[in-house]
């Protein structure tokens, strides 16, 4: 593992607030242009809206300027962008469903409450939280944090089935996927356990054709997820969790052994299980089914489980083409749920290529700022963590777009920042929330000489001295308890233990 | 209308191409360092945080610091070559052992090897029962032993000494 540091610390604020105006012109643009397209005019609560969002927006940037300053400069306005044009999309199919059916479902409106909500939790969470190394106190109770969310869904009065899938919650007029909560609780507990736990999964055990192999016993705890992903997958008929799970976790022990062999045991057991599923359950079997057979009339046509919805995806993006129809030209509104699982179809088809691939260079700017603060920060656990969180974006995303696009069978899972749904926003906008956190870490210069020039050499000379860096290095909040107030002396055992070795 | 869809298309990727060149700063003026020792040293460009090594470390940790008191560890030999610790008022433990203050990757070190703590105004080296022993010279420490700046202990393969 290396670490990296900028060589002059700059914070990066003023040019995420010049980001964040392009990008809220973005979302503001396209949700005027869904107007103008659909209606010939401005939509009516266009300047309530534009407001809005630029009030979040820069009421998340100050949280951060004052609360994170040395925070990665591109996330918020990422964040931002996708968020705007998931919305624009979700009112313009609002739109088109009150022209043709005449009903107006609102969802854009639910939709803008949720941003709301999810922007201030984000606002929150990096005014609370000061330092991410006290969530590595609750790495086992984020494990049953997470267990119980996963297994909310399936409490008799509380769970909720919708089209098959039992991962709703209905808490009143609302309706949340606890998984969407669990994925950032375990994201918290594999890191909290892996980083003290990698040492046994990396050098013991037998190496065989050049893999090394782990030890019997150490393979418990990833039995134990893989179990539970299966039992996700069977209880709760929920393809798409029961996959980020397991991908999770496969990839977080990669990071932390950096071993191939967790790689190939982790994705040999996923054929096992995929294999198993798809011959015992009816509804795997009928997505591979979708996904093989996509264009045979009789699978098209099918009542349920059929290639309808996909097809109907796919026909979409090809009639947008190369450059798109232009916002509320094209006809996304044909696709059934094209407002969450199809959403990118639905933009594929009204931005074109030159549209989604702007799109996806986003969300893959996204990950790699997320791997990149991993790299950057100095203690073990927020590398792991930073590095899963961002896995969790990437895999989602990997996920729905290659499920849209035909590339894999087609999985119920939401498309960070632009799907419709109240838990994957809120859930995804905590994500940026607790990477901002762990980058402001990362980059912060430190107020203490923790690097010192190399012994033996005489002090004059340091100034042009070679740095060397080292884990050992003691955080400052050990050392000047002035600096972090929040920081008790009790922590600072925590904390060393904490650095990375 | 096309002029718009266009526009906005063009518009996106000026977000994205405004994002990219927000990171390009990542490629020039960074500094990575190694984890796995060798290859760890590699000079930052230009003006680095030289700045605040030149002041005396110490003013700021110990609360009345004199000339002559020690304000740091260095390793001076082993994989961890320049590894400096700034002294506080708190003990550093020395060894293999991941909850170790000062966290030694070397087969020769036991998991808690050795100890240095601070006693009035001088530091104590104490071994703390290790396979290979703790030495200072070629002298094994058998019991705690006051350490003087500049005189430089044998922990496994590797050798630090306090500095001023």
């Amino acid at each position: 593992m290396a670490t990296v540091e900028p060589g002059r610390v700059r914070s990066g604020r003023a040019s995420e607030l010049g980001l964040l105006v392009l990008a809220l012109t973005l979302g503001v643009g396209a949700y005027a242009l869904v107007g103008l397209g659909m209606e010939g005019s401005l939509p009516g609560n266009f300047y309530v809206l534009t407001f809005g969002m630029a009030a979040l927006g820069f009421g998340l940037h100050f949280v951060v300027r004052w609360r994170a300053p040395y925070a990665d400069p591109v996330l918020v306005p990422i964040a931002v962008g996708l968020n705007g044009l998931g919305l624009a999309m979700i009112y313009r199919l609002d739109l088109a469903s009150q022209q043709l059916k005449g009903d107006d479902p609102g969802l854009a409106t639910r939709q803008l409450g949720w941003t709301a909500l999810g922007i201030i939790a984000a606002g929150i969470v990096v005014w609370v939280l000061r330092d991410h190394r006290t969530l590595r106190r609750y790495t086992y109770t984020a494990m049953i944090v997470g267990l119980v969310l996963v297994l909310l869904p399936l409490v008799p009065g509380l769970g909720k089935q919708i089209n098959g899938a039992r991962i709703w919650v209905g808490l009143g007029p609302f309706s949340l996927q606890p998984a969407e909560f669990a994925k950032i609780a375990f994201a918290v507990f594999f890191a909290g356990y892996l980083v003290t736990n990698r040492d046994t999964l990396t050098l013991a055990g037998r190496k065989v054709l050049g893999l090394q192999l782990p030890r019997v016993r150490d393979l418990g705890p990833i039995i134990v997820v893989w179990i539970a992903s299966i039992a996700v997958l069977v209880l709760e008929r929920d393809l798409g969790t029961s996959l980020l799970f397991f991908g999770l976790f496969v990839a977080m022990l990669y990071i932390a052994t950096e071993r191939i062999s967790w790689v190939v045991i982790g994705l040999t057991l996923f054929a096992a299980g995929a294999v198993a599923a798809a011959t015992s359950f009816a509804h795997v079997q009928g997505r591979f089914n979708a996904w093989l057979n996509a264009f045979d009339p009789e699978v098209f046509n099918a009542r349920f489980g059929g290639s309808g919805q996909l097809v109907r995806g796919m026909f979409g993006m090809a009639n947008g083409g190369l450059m798109g129809t232009g916002w509320g030209e094209g006809r996304p509104d044909l696709v059934p749920y094209a407002f969450s699982d199809f959403i990118f179809a639905s933009l594929g088809e009204e931005l074109g290529l030159t549209g989604i691939i702007a799109l996806l260079v986003m969300y893959l700017v996204l990950v790699e700022r997320g791997m990149r603060i991993a790299i950057g920060t100095r203690d073990g656990f927020g590398k792991l963590l930073a590095g899963g969180l961002a896995f969790v974006v990437a895999w989602q995303c990997f996920v729905v777009v290659g499920g849209v696009t035909r590339v894999i069978p087609l999985t119920g899972l939401t498309l960070p920042f632009l799907a419709y749904g109240g838990s994957s926003l809120l859930a995804n906008w905590i994500i940026v929330a607790l990477l901002l956190r762990i980058s402001d870490n990362a980059r912060r210069p430190t107020p203490l000489p923790l690097r010192g020039a190399p012994a033996q050499s005489p002090p004059a000379s340091s100034a042009d001295a070679v740095m060397p860096d080292d884990a050992d290095s003691l955080p400052e909040e050990h050392l000047t308890p002035g600096v972090s107030p929040g920081v008790s002396p009790g922590d600072a055992t925590e904390i060393i233990r904490a650095v990375d070795q | 209308m096309t002029l718009l869809r266009l526009g906005y298309l063009v518009l996106l990727w000026v977000f994205v191409y405004s994002v990219v060149r927000v990171l390009r700063r990542d490629l020039y003026g960074t500094r990575i360092t190694s984890r796995k020792g060798g290859g760890r040293e590699k000079p930052a460009p230009a003006n680095g945080p030289a700045a605040p090594r030149t002041g005396a470390p110490g003013a700021r940790t110990a609360p009345a610091p004199s000339r002559t008191r020690p304000t740091r560890l260095v390793v001076s030999e082993g994989p961890l070559r320049g590894t400096t610790l700034p002294l506080s008022t708190s003990a550093i433990l020395i060894g293999r052992a991941p909850s170790c203050t000062l966290v030694l990757d070397d087969d020769y070190s036991s998991s808690r090897h050795a100890r240095i703590f601070p006693s009035g105004d001088q530091w104590i080296l104490e071994d703390l029962g290790s396979t290979n022993g703790t030495f200072i010279g070629a002298q094994r420490v058998t019991t705690p032993t006051p350490l003087v700046p500049g005189v430089q202990v044998r922990i496994g393969q590797s050798v630090v000494e306090l500095q001023r």
